[in-house]
């Protein structure tokens, strides 16, 4: 009997979800062991006709890392999502557009202006990708960028999600032994649209930090402060992302002295990341007056960048309207 | 949210025409179709648009249907939910459907009666029946949450409505707490000469009921005392009232009254003689008050301002008298509160051109009422301020300080009243010439109308016109000496000029000066003008928004003896209610935190101004605890890890509200771009 | 104004304390007075119920202004809850306006329950502001998908 075949691929991503894969170590062997390797770009030649030509629902198991930043990352997202029996948003990209996603606080112009022109970019003749081009040979295209980054699941349906940036190689491992032992029937699939490879509560869960009531009379910056390594950060005025970030990382920020920054993305059932920070960190601050409110607010240099660092093109907003507009 | 969920429940949808109150705006008919037809997917089996939703016929209509169509879920498209929510749940309870699965959503205070365009109206009533119905698919079965009322009341304020109510209350065997500020119950009544319209004397009829109160066993008397701080809730309230320092020991003293006889420090009494008067430095306000102990004024008491004297304990045949005593900090334990605080004279000098407070013979109501009192300073005698001079000519203005724009929008309810019975007491004791300046004259309480055909009979003068000027500068030798009222007689449409000998400024009653502060201390609210919102302005007038508060006399706006006392004796009769059923079911409005997904981060744990919240450090997670937590919602908003739901206003029934108020206009616009 | 602008009928969202805002809007209703039919209200226990995402989620389904409003400072039947609020509110504004969504599209009104007049006065002028600034129609999701984007030819060089 042949293996079931396994997929992996990234749209929009850095490749660190490649990597954090890599990193589960001799627990590759036992996906090769279980699995039919069948695409997955960073490992392993293959084509796109290939996986088109396969038949729908064959292939039992895909990773699908990246947001959908062009058009060719929306058409490997809708072909997989028809070849694959379980497709998993895998990291926080695909899950809610994490870094690249970012971009969704400008218009389209700026990112590529920014891109192909930045003082580090060797470009004297500055010129721009153009999406299709007259050779002599013939016409040839590059993928075309979208306006606004999106999340896997807001252009294909999701089975599943697992956070992170990238998802922690000991959450990756569980996985996979979780579909193993599916595979082998000791196990059953939790039900659809389910957050994986995490936990059910916040980072702070999993923080060893001392903690109290909580009020705040100042936002710093870590680097600019003395921190209190025992003390949790909010306390101490850091906007540590912690309290609204999913667990399972084991708190792998706060306990090397940075604030988190919220990677693992909503707690289970929040509809918008963000607003959960706004309302938390807000709610605590020590003053009502509005003035000194303000005042207090000024230590967050870019509120919107600390809430949605991971989360913005999942955020009920999506992008910012700049960006938006700019596909008008 | 979820795109591919099916309607599970089923729901009825309610559009009431309350008449043509909402149907003479709202096309309610195309409402209910378009409900039908358009909500169907999410959920809506039946849509019906009535006449009258409240009536037991309207009731009944979605009883039936609950039975008939298997409704889960209904929605009612009518008035404000303060008003009939209570009765659509209770439908929906004798259909066999938990009460809170019933959603109440205001066509009427929020669209028919506040809007003109009809078919605006109507878009929004779609729009608002469509939030309604994604709301209340969330809705879960509940019940109310029962908690117990302790059976003693505090009753603020020892005026009429205040003795009342706590005799009442008393009477029916539970304890009462009276606390008034001043060093005697009794209030403004016990400074009135005679009431109206039947002449009986104010003491005679009040004086039995303070002793009643000062002796009755289930009523703690505290005078001299204030409430500071009210915590708890309705049932369990734990109130904070400082006893201020008499400077008199009660266990010794036995009231004979030689302390103030003895003192040698007279003080112009501005408060019980309406400055016309003088008290000593210890003093009871009137010989007949409860209690009967003195108190120390220390403001103006010798000993206190100069360290000498002493001379009312050096004559104390008890030994009473106790200048280091201190004020007295204490709790007590009520399940429910009356405030009965009474009202405050308007301030007659803010009307210049009246000329109290300049012109001598200017008098407010409350000042005539000690001059013509047999107690007061001038033995009963109307004279002028120079104490001898009976006036000839007396001039009585109504409506000062009320049903004026500049001053007091409101009619003070008393104020015609009472100047018909000035005018009777002047033309009986002095036989002078009365006039009365009035705009109109309301006489709307039982023997009232009667009184004031009395007064006619009697000879006084009635003057139609607002009193423009009161002044002292004589025009004519007919003039000279006197007051001489300015005025347009508007029922012969001239300028008059009536030359007399006194003015009486009927003033009109105002709230507390610190009615605002009072009113933040217990939680309730305050209408713009000062006085206290009652539940209801026709239906339910002791009871306020805040449950277990309520409100008795004057403190809820003007009105006369009478009326007070029904006031007070009726919210009595509620609180003695409320404490025979035991105990009280509240609103199931409540947070809590889920324990698997709390994180113990502690942004919560001092959000809770009830102190409902606990962090338990063994488990490193928070609690509601649900006696205390009042449901505001707020921790469930702040919870950075979402772990904290609030029940009847959880997320998604206010996402899905959004999303069904938003729902026409997407398509609208949706259907403008395509 | 512009002809689209002033034929332009916005969509508002408004939250309401069960105590103050929500009895301020039914004592407008009980007083026949007259205001733009233009705002939709929910009712919240307190104004400290506000939840961010209300907000955010008013926006992205199509509202063009919210208003939040609540019991005057000081006033919270609630004790304090409307401060929390006031702190939200204040944080989200600035979240908004990286969004790009104007600070004149929420306001926050302090209306006691006697303030019939007031809210109807205020809605009144809410409306002519979000009016003012055209519709916002908020649709991050239908541009992405249906206008492909092609990026433009070499322009200047930014610094």
């Amino acid at each position: 009997m042949s293996k079931p075949k396994f997929a992996m691929y990234w749209a929009a991503s850095c490749g660190g979800c490649e990597i954090a894969v890599l990193n589960i170590h001799e627990k590759i062997l036992d996906v090769d062991a279980n699995f039919e390797v069948v695409f997955w770009p960073v490992a392993m030649d293959a084509k796109y006709k290939d996986v088109e030509a396969m038949e729908d629902g064959s292939i039992l198991l895909t990773l699908f890392n990246g947001g959908i930043r062009n058009d060719e990352n929306e058409h490997i997202a809708k072909l997989l999502r028809k070849k694959s029996q379980i497709l998993v948003a895998f990291g926080s990209c695909a899950c809610e557009g994490c870094i690249p996603g970012l971009a969704n606080f400008s218009p389209i112009q700026q990112v590529v202006d920014t891109a192909f022109s930045t003082v580090s970019t060797d470009n004297p003749e500055n010129v721009r990708p153009q999406p299709s081009y007259d050779m002599p040979e013939g016409t040839i295209h590059i993928p075309t960028l979208y306006p606004v980054l999106r999340t896997l699941d807001q252009v294909v349906d999701v089975d599943y999600y697992m956070p992170g940036c990238p998802p922690e190689s000991h959450q990756i491992a569980a996985v996979i032994d979780l579909v193993i032992q599916v595979l082998q029937g000791k196990a059953q699939l939790p039900p659809k649209g389910s957050v994986i490879g995490a936990g059910g509560s916040t980072v702070c869960d999993e923080c060893k930090r001392k903690r109290n009531e909580k009020t705040i009379k100042e936002f710093g910056r870590i680097q600019l402060m003395h921190a209190d390594p025992e003390l949790c950060l909010l306390e101490q005025g850091i906007p540590c992302n912690g309290p609204a970030t999913r667990s399972g990382c084991n708190a792998r920020c706060p306990s090397a002295g940075a604030q988190c920054i919220g990677c693992y993305g909503p707690a289970e059932g929040v509809v918008d990341y963000g607003a959960r920070l706004v309302s938390a960190f807000a709610s605590v601050i020590d003053s009502n007056d509005p003035a000194e409110i303000d005042r207090i607010l000024d230590g967050l240099v870019d509120p919107a960048g600390q809430f949605y660092r991971f989360n913005l093109a999942g955020s009920l907003l999506r992008a910012a309207k700049p960006a938006w507009k700019s596909g008008d | 949210m979820s795109d591919e969920k099916k309607p599970q429940e089923r729901v009825g949808v309610y559009v009431c025409h309350c008449g043509t109150n909402i149907a003479g705006v709202v096309n309610v008919a195309e409402v209910s179709e378009w409900a039908g037809r358009e909500m169907a997917k999410e959920g809506v089996v039946v849509a019906r648009d009535y006449k009258f939703m409240c009536s037991s016929l309207g009731q009944e209509l979605i009883q039936k249907d609950i039975k008939e169509h298997g409704l889960t879920r209904v929605v009612v498209a009518a008035c404000s939910p303060h008003l009939h929510e209570k009765t659509f749940r209770t439908a929906c309870n004798g259909g066999g459907l938990n009460p809170y699965l019933c959603e109440l959503v205001s066509i009427r205070e929020q669209v028919s009666w506040v809007h003109t365009d009809k078919s605006a109206a109507t878009e929004k009533a779609k729009a608002i029946v469509a939030g309604g119905v994604r709301r209340v698919v969330h809705h879960e079965p509940l019940e109310p949450l029962h908690v117990p009322i302790h059976p003693a009341t505090l009753v603020v304020g020892g005026g009429i409505a205040g003795i009342q109510a706590a005799l009442e209350i008393a009477e029916a065997g539970y304890p009462v707490y009276l606390v008034e500020r001043e060093p005697t119950i009794g209030g403004h009544m016990a400074q009135f000469d005679k009431t109206f319209p039947t002449l009986d004397c104010s003491a005679c009829i009040l004086t039995p009921k303070m002793v009643d109160a000062g002796n009755h066993p289930n009523i703690t008397l505290l005078t001299y005392s204030e409430v500071e701080k009210v915590d708890g809730y309705v049932g369990n309230f734990v109130v904070t009232i400082r006893k201020r320092a008499r400077s008199v020991n009660e266990e010794l003293c036995t009231g004979c009254g030689i302390c103030w006889e003895k003192c040698p420090k007279k003080v112009i009494d501005d408060k019980f003689e309406a400055g016309l008067g003088y008290r000593k430095a210890v003093y009871v306000p009137f010989p007949q008050a409860v209690p009967k102990y003195p108190v120390i004024d220390r403001e103006n008491c010798t000993y206190y301002q100069k360290g000498t004297c002493k001379a009312c304990e050096k004559f104390c045949p008890t030994g009473a008298i106790d200048f280091a005593q201190e004020d007295q900090v204490m709790t007590v334990e009520v399940g429910n509160i009356l405030l009965a605080t009474g009202w405050q004279l308007f301030d007659a000098r803010k009307i210049p051109n009246y000329g109290y407070g300049r012109l001598a013979n200017v008098f407010t109501s409350l000042e005539f009422e000690r001059l013509s009192n047999a107690a007061g300073p001038t033995g009963g005698n109307i004279v002028l301020r120079d104490g001898k001079t009976v006036p000839k000519s007396v001039a009585i203005v109504h409506c000062v300080g009320s049903r004026d724009k500049n001053y007091n929008n409101y009619c003070s309810a008393i104020c015609c009243m009472q100047s018909l019975k000035f005018a009777h007491l002047v033309k009986e004791k002095t036989g002078a010439t009365v006039y009365n300046f009035y705009i109109d004259i309301r006489t709307p309480g039982k023997g009232y109308d009667e009184f004031y055909q009395r007064l006619i009979e009697e000879g006084t003068l009635f003057v139609r016109g607002k009193v423009a000027e009161i002044t002292d500068a004589a025009r004519n030798p007919g003039e000279e000496g006197k007051l001489i009222v300015q005025v347009e007689d508007t029922l012969v449409g001239k300028q008059r000029r009536i030359p007399v000998d006194m003015v009486i400024l009927s003033a009109g009653l105002e709230p507390q000066p610190d009615a605002k502060e009072v009113a933040k201390k217990f939680g309730i609210s305050c209408s713009a003008d000062g006085f206290y919102i009652e539940r209801h302005p026709k239906l339910d007038p002791v009871a306020t928004m805040t449950e277990g508060i309520y409100l008795a006399g004057c403190v809820q706006g003007p009105k006369d003896i009478p009326s007070s006392v029904a006031q007070g004796a009726a919210a009595a009769a509620r609180i003695v209610g409320k404490i025979q059923q035991k105990e009280i079911a509240l609103e199931p409005v409540r947070a809590t935190v889920n324990q698997e997904q709390c994180s113990g981060c502690r942004i919560c744990n001092n959000l809770c101004p009830f102190n409902a919240i606990l962090f338990h450090e063994d488990r490193m997670v928070s609690e509601v605890n649900p006696a205390l937590c009042q449901g505001c919602g707020t921790c469930v908003a702040a919870c950075p890890a979402g772990a904290i739901s609030g029940t009847g206003f959880s997320n998604e029934q206010i996402l899905s509200q959004i999303e069904g108020l938003l729902m026409l206009n997407l398509s609208s616009k949706e259907a403008a771009a395509a | 104004m512009s002809e689209e602008t002033k034929s332009f009928e916005p969509t508002i969202i408004g939250f309401t304390c069960n105590w103050c805002s929500y009895r301020a809007a039914d004592m407008a209703g009980t007083a026949r007075m007259k205001y733009a039919p233009n705002v939709r209200l929910i009712r919240l226990m307190c104004s400290g119920r506000l939840d961010p995402t209300f907000v955010f989620k008013a926006f992205a389904n199509g509202a063009d202004g919210v208003l939040v409003s609540g019991c005057h400072p000081g006033d919270c039947h609630y004790i304090n809850q409307n401060y929390k609020m006031l702190r939200r509110f204040h944080l989200m504004k600035r979240v908004l306006a990286q969004m790009g969504i104007e600070p004149e599209r929420i306001k926050l009104l302090w209306a006691s329950a006697a303030e019939g007049a007031i809210f109807a006065e205020e809605v009144n002028k809410f409306v002519e502001q979000v009016r003012a600034l055209g519709p916002l129609n908020w649709h991050p999701g239908n541009g992405a998908a249906s206008t492909v984007h092609t990026p433009m030819s070499a322009e200047e060089v930014p610094a």
